[in-house]
Formats: C-alpha cells, structure tokens, sequence
C-alpha cells in the first residue's frame, strides 16, 4: 500500500518534471518570463513529489532507497534539482532549468523503464556514515553536472560572439562572465562536497572492511574522477584556465562521472555493486 | 459624429532648422493648450512636441478646422504658414489614430523601436489633462495608444536589437561581460565614433577609462572630459592587465595592437576576457587576436554586419506591429460608432424592453388563472413603463447642440446602462 503510494508519487513527479522541461523549451523559443515562472513552480512541486516518494519508502520499508539502479538513478534525479534549485537561489541563472529539466526528465524515464528489481536489505547501507557518503557524493555530483550545463551555455554563447555572428543564444543566455562563474562556483562546490565524500567513503570501507583502500573498480575511478577536477581547479588558479578550455573540461568531466556512476558498475563490478543491479 | 485631426512634421518631412522652429518647448504648450481650449471651435486639444517632431491631435468643434489650426500653429510659434505648410502631414480620423499609434509604438521614430517616445507622448497627455483640454475622446484615444504600445513592445522583438554600430557594441560587452561596472575601459586614439562609444559607455557606468594618444596632451585633454586617466601612447601594452575594453581609432596605418604582444598580455592578466572594439579604418587591431582564448575583436564591419541584420529583423517585427495596430484601430472605430446617439438610443430600447418582457412573463407564467385579455393588458402596461421610463433620457440624448459635449453623455450612458454597443474590454 505505502509503496504503491511511493510509487505514485514517482511518477507524478515525472509527470511534472517533463510539464517544466516543455515550460522551460517554451521559455527558450519565446521569452516569455511566464513561461519560466511556471516551470520553475513545477519543478519545485515535482522535487516535493521525489522527496514526498522517497519519505515515504523509507517510511515503509525501513531502508534507503538507493538498493537498486533505478533508486540510485531517481536519488541522483532529486539531488539534481534540489543542487539546481540553490543554485538557481545563488544566481538567478533561470535558462539553467532548461538543462536541469532535460537531463532529469531523462532520467526518470530511465527509472520507470527499468524493470523493477527485487529489494533484500543490505546491512552494509545501514550506518550513518554511509548516508553522509552516498548524501556528499550525489550531491557532489549534481553541482558538477550543473557545472557542465553552465559550460555547455558558455559553450554556446562564446561561439556565437567569438565567429562575429551572435546568433540565437546571444539573446538568450547571460554573459559569458557570469556563465563561466557560476559554472566556476558549481565546480568549487561540487568538488568540495565530493572530497569530503570520499573521505567518509574511505573512513566507512576502513570500518567494515578494515581498510581504506581495495583497488575497487569503482575507488579507482572515483579517485580518477577527482583528480581531473583537481587538476581542473588547480589550472584555473595557476594558468588562469577560465571560459572556454574550463567549459569543455567540466563537460569532459560530467561524462567522467556518468562512467564512474553507471560505467564501471556495468563494466567492471566491485562492491558498489548492489547499486546497480 | 467627432472627427479626429493629427496635423504635424516629423523627422521625415522636416529638416532640423524647421524641427527646431515649429518645436513646443513646455511653457508653450502650456500657453498653446490653453489657448485651444478658450477656442470655440476645438473641443479637445494635445500636443507632443520632441526634437524629432511636434505634432497636435485635436477634436474640433464642427468641420475639420485644419486651416484654422495651422493658423493657430503660424501665430503660436511666430513662423509663416508658407514656411511649413508643406512639411505638414494632416491625418482625419483612421489615418489619425493610426498615425498616433504608430508613434506611440515607436514605429515612426527615428531609430525604430527607441523607448523613450511613450514616455514622452504619456507626458504630452498629463499635460493636456491637468490643462483639462483632453475630453473622452482623447483621454481613450490616449490611454488606448498606451496599451497598444506596451502590446507592440511586448510581442514583438521591435526593441530588441541594437541599430546603431555604439549600441551594438555596448551590447556585445554587455554579454561578455556581467558587470561593466567593475571594467575599465581604454581608449586608444580620439576619433569621433570612439568618444560616443565611450559616452555610450559612460552611461553604463565603467569603473575607469584610460586614454592614451600619440599626441600626450590630447590624450589628456580627453582624459579630463571623460574623468578618466591619460596614459603615454608607448604604454598602451603595458597597461593591458589592467583594462578589459579597449577601443581603438587612430589613424595609424599599422597595426597598434599585434597578436603576440595581446598574447603575452593575456598571461599576465591570467587569462582574464578582453574585448576590443576596432574601430578605425585601416583597421588598428590584428584580427588574429579573436583566435586568442578569451580574447574578442570586433572592427567596425563586424559591428555593422550585426547591425544590419538586427536592422532586417527589426523589419520583420515591424509587419506584425503593424497588424496589432490596424487591429487596435479598427477597434476604437468601432467605439467611436458605438458613441453615436442613435446605435446609443437602439440599445437603451432594447435593454430596458427585454428586461420587462423577461419579468413579465415570469410572473405570468406563475398566474395560469388569467385570461387571454388580462394577460395583455398586463403586457401592454409593463412595457408602457418600459417606454416612459427612458423616454427622458432619450429625448435629452435627441436634443443635441448648445455646445454640449454629446461624447461625454453617451459614454456616461453606455456606463450606467452597461450598453454592450462598445467595444468589449
């Protein structure tokens, strides 16, 4: 009953997330700020239906739900939006949504086709450690995807205004310098939260498994994952790489993430495994 | 039947020295519009008057008055009538409230699409209503060219796009920039378009403007009408990490900013955006700058291509204004009929007799015990009171003249009665 009720708020939140990605396309011919408005209140309301869904399967069963892929899949589609909606706060980027909309509309597709697989309990997801690290990396990861979007419009815009012919976009979207902050600011906050969430990662491994490190598939391409955007960051303060070459390495480096996150399980195993399944 | 006249000269029918001599300043209007209102044969009376025109809409008593209102005009501002009758365009009623709304929608401006021509129309209208010389006709006439204003800016992209090479490029830095505020802007040479870029960009407000000259004093002397600071001509790569526009127009027949001085600038500036607006011919800037990371050039046949193609859609946007327009005056026609004494009188009648027969036979039908004969009589009776009741109203509507003003008692009417002959909101 409770699940069937969980179940139905997933799919009206998908429902209203694809109403605010039709919004948002709309938005993005017209220019209505009508259109913005309203997309932007359903994408609130469907964030409330996630967070209302995921309740009240916690509610009902007792564990969290990240115990299959598509779990995992819906819990990234929420930390999405709810990255989104402070950075939206931050920033005022509104034509962000429109890329927020897309990827999370795919996802929840994704979710409700995925075959529904049988939950066991797994013991190893029960400890507030684990929570901290599953809640810091998804985070983590949502910012640096929305730092992508941003690079993606930065992308966009500086083609534009660089080849003479501002063409579509350059009355759509922002200046350059505030697309490349606020692409700046998700990737600052984006790799702080996922270092920390490695961190609690590590300690919980040490914890249960008695060591920190065990050339998991997934340790490894995480850690790789991080080092990119280190490198990143690092490039940024030394050689001043800002703008275009920063916009296409954040891009680079969401397609990095999808592979640690989907990739590697698929490919490759190890303990994240029950992820996935 | 009012009749609405437009009498005016704009930009296309007049040279500047004639712009200038038929131009109301405020105090004149004043006195104008004062004038106009004592006279007896102008019943309603505005004038507009801006650099680019002056044009006086009026509602004239009886006939169309136009003789006499550019008498009015000669007197007033002291011009002889032979001087610029023929610059005149004289608009009567459609073309009139045509013509008001094209201005109003900044369609007949100089530069298409420019804003500030409704706010200075909207003060030509508190004006003349404070003066009390604008009546119903006007006062609609006015708040309706308002609403199709805000209409056109809205739904189309009339205002969209820069038409001047300045605007373009202020536009441009606008979208590279997220705060000209904190930018400082150079200015290398002094020719006229560069010092209107710069004023353009005064008006947005940059942090600092650098200016460097061959000549050092001219350089100076710029530096000081624009509160900036003067800088050696020798320097200019030099201060490279400290300025984020720069704006070129020298004379010089070589480049004065090469591709490998701007790159070597950009490490130390950290690979910080700049933007250089070139403006000279021959060109001063190396346009192999723009393949730089974050370096933009933009000369001045860049600027003019953006400007061209914002002045084609502009063009496009101009049709579909002009469809709201033509929408918006057929609507007002359709008021101004509805203001007729006898649609006004029509409607009256068969309000006030559908609303007794309504009653009438609702209470008949709950009185099955009368005969055919009360049941008449009863009809004849209400609908005798139908008739009484509006017969003084109509017989006052009927009884025009005594310079009454017949507008304000219809629309008054429509108003009381709810009469659905005018147009619906």
């Amino acid at each position: 009953m409770s699940l069937q009720m969980a179940d139905i708020a997933l799919q009206s939140a998908t429902f209203f997330y694809f109403i605010s990605m039709v919004g948002y396309s709309l938005f993005l011919f017209k220019q209505k700020p009508g259109f913005q408005k309203t997309s932007f209140g359903f994408i609130i309301a469907a964030i409330g239906l996630h967070a209302l869904s995921m309740i009240v399967y916690v509610w009902a069963t007792g564990d969290v739900p990240i115990q299959n892929l598509a779990q995992s899949l819906s819990l990234a589609a929420f930390s999405l939006g709810c990255m989104f909606l402070f950075f939206q706060y931050q920033f005022d980027l509104k034509i962000l949504g429109l890329f927020v909309s897309v990827l999370i509309s795919v996802i929840m597709l994704m979710v409700l086709a995925i075959p529904e697989v049988p939950v066991q309990g797994n013991a190893v997801l029960k400890s507030v450690w684990v929570y901290a690290h599953i809640f810091l990396v998804f985070t983590g990861d949502a910012a640096l995807a929305l730092a992508s979007g941003a690079g993606i419009l930065y992308l966009l815009q500086e083609k534009g205004i660089k080849s003479k012919h501002p063409g579509f976009f350059f009355k759509r979207l922002p200046s350059l310098d505030l697309l490349d902050s606020v692409g700046y600011n998700c990737l600052s906050t984006g790799f702080a939260l996922l270092t920390v969430g490695l961190v609690t990662g590590f300690v919980y491994a040490k914890a249960i498994w008695g060591q920190f490190w065990s050339w998991d598939p997934k340790e490894v391409f995480s850690v790789g994952t991080w080092l990119v955007y280190a490198a990143l960051l690092h490039l940024r303060f030394r050689s001043g790489w800002r703008g275009r070459r920063s916009a296409i390495m954040t891009i680079i480096g969401f397609f990095i993430i999808l592979f640690t996150f989907i990739g590697v399980n698929m490919l490759l195993g190890g303990h994240h495994q029950g992820f996935t399944k | 039947m009012s009749n609405i006249i437009l009498i005016g000269a704009n930009h296309k029918t007049a040279l500047v020295e004639l712009r200038e001599k038929l131009s109301f300043t405020s105090d004149e209007v004043l006195s104008a519009l004062e004038k106009l209102k004592q006279d007896p044969n102008i019943k309603e009376s505005l004038i507009f008057s801006t650099c680019n025109r002056t044009e006086v809409l009026y509602i004239p008593e009886t006939g169309d008055q136009i003789d006499h209102m550019i008498k009015f005009i000669s007197r007033h501002k002291n011009i002889n009538i032979s001087e610029f009758k023929r610059s005149l365009y004289i608009y009567t009623e459609d073309d009139a409230i045509r013509h008001l709304f094209q201005v109003a929608s900044s369609l007949d401006s100089m530069v298409v699409g420019e804003p500030q021509i409704l706010g200075q129309i909207k003060q030509a209208y508190r004006v003349a209503v404070r003066e009390n010389s604008s009546g119903v006709l006007l006062n609609r006439l006015m708040h309706k060219s308002f609403s199709i204003a805000k209409k056109v800016r809205k739904e189309t992209g009339i205002g969209d796009n820069a038409v001047s090479i300045s605007y373009a490029a202020i536009e441009l830095a606008n979208k590279i920039f997220s705060d000209l505020s904190q930018k400082t802007v150079m200015l290398l040479g002094a020719g006229e378009m560069a010092e209107l870029a710069v004023e353009h960009l005064i008006s947005n407000k940059v942090e600092k403007i650098l200016v460097a000259n061959r000549t050092f004093k001219n350089a100076v002397e710029l530096a000081e009408k624009f509160n900036g600071q003067p800088v050696k001509f020798e320097e200019r790569h030099d201060v490279l990490d400290q300025v984020d526009i720069i704006i070129s127009s020298t004379g010089a027949t070589e480049y004065v900013m090469t591709h490998d001085e701007v790159k070597k600038a950009m490490k130390k500036r950290h690979h910080n955006t700049l933007f250089f607006i070139d403006i000279a011919v021959p060109r001063d800037i190396d346009p192999d700058i723009n393949s730089i990371s974050n370096a933009y050039v933009y000369d001045i046949d860049d600027l003019k291509n953006i400007v061209e193609s914002n002045i084609e859609q502009r063009g496009k946007e101009t049709i579909k204004a002009e469809r709201y327009i033509e929408e918006a005056v057929v609507k007002f026609r359709k008021w101004l009929e509805g203001l007729s004494i006898v649609p006004t009188i029509k409607a009256m009648n068969q309000k006030i007799t559908q609303i007794v027969k309504i009653e009438c036979d609702k209470t008949l039908s709950g009185m099955k015990h009368l005969s055919q004969a009360d049941i008449d009589a009863i009809q004849r009776m209400t609908q005798a009171i139908a008739t009484r009741t509006i017969h003084d109203p109509i017989r006052f509507l009927r009884n025009t003249g005594n310079h009454r003003d017949d507008s304000l008692y219809l629309n008054v009417i429509h108003q009381l009665f709810n009469l659905d002959i005018r147009e619906k909101k």
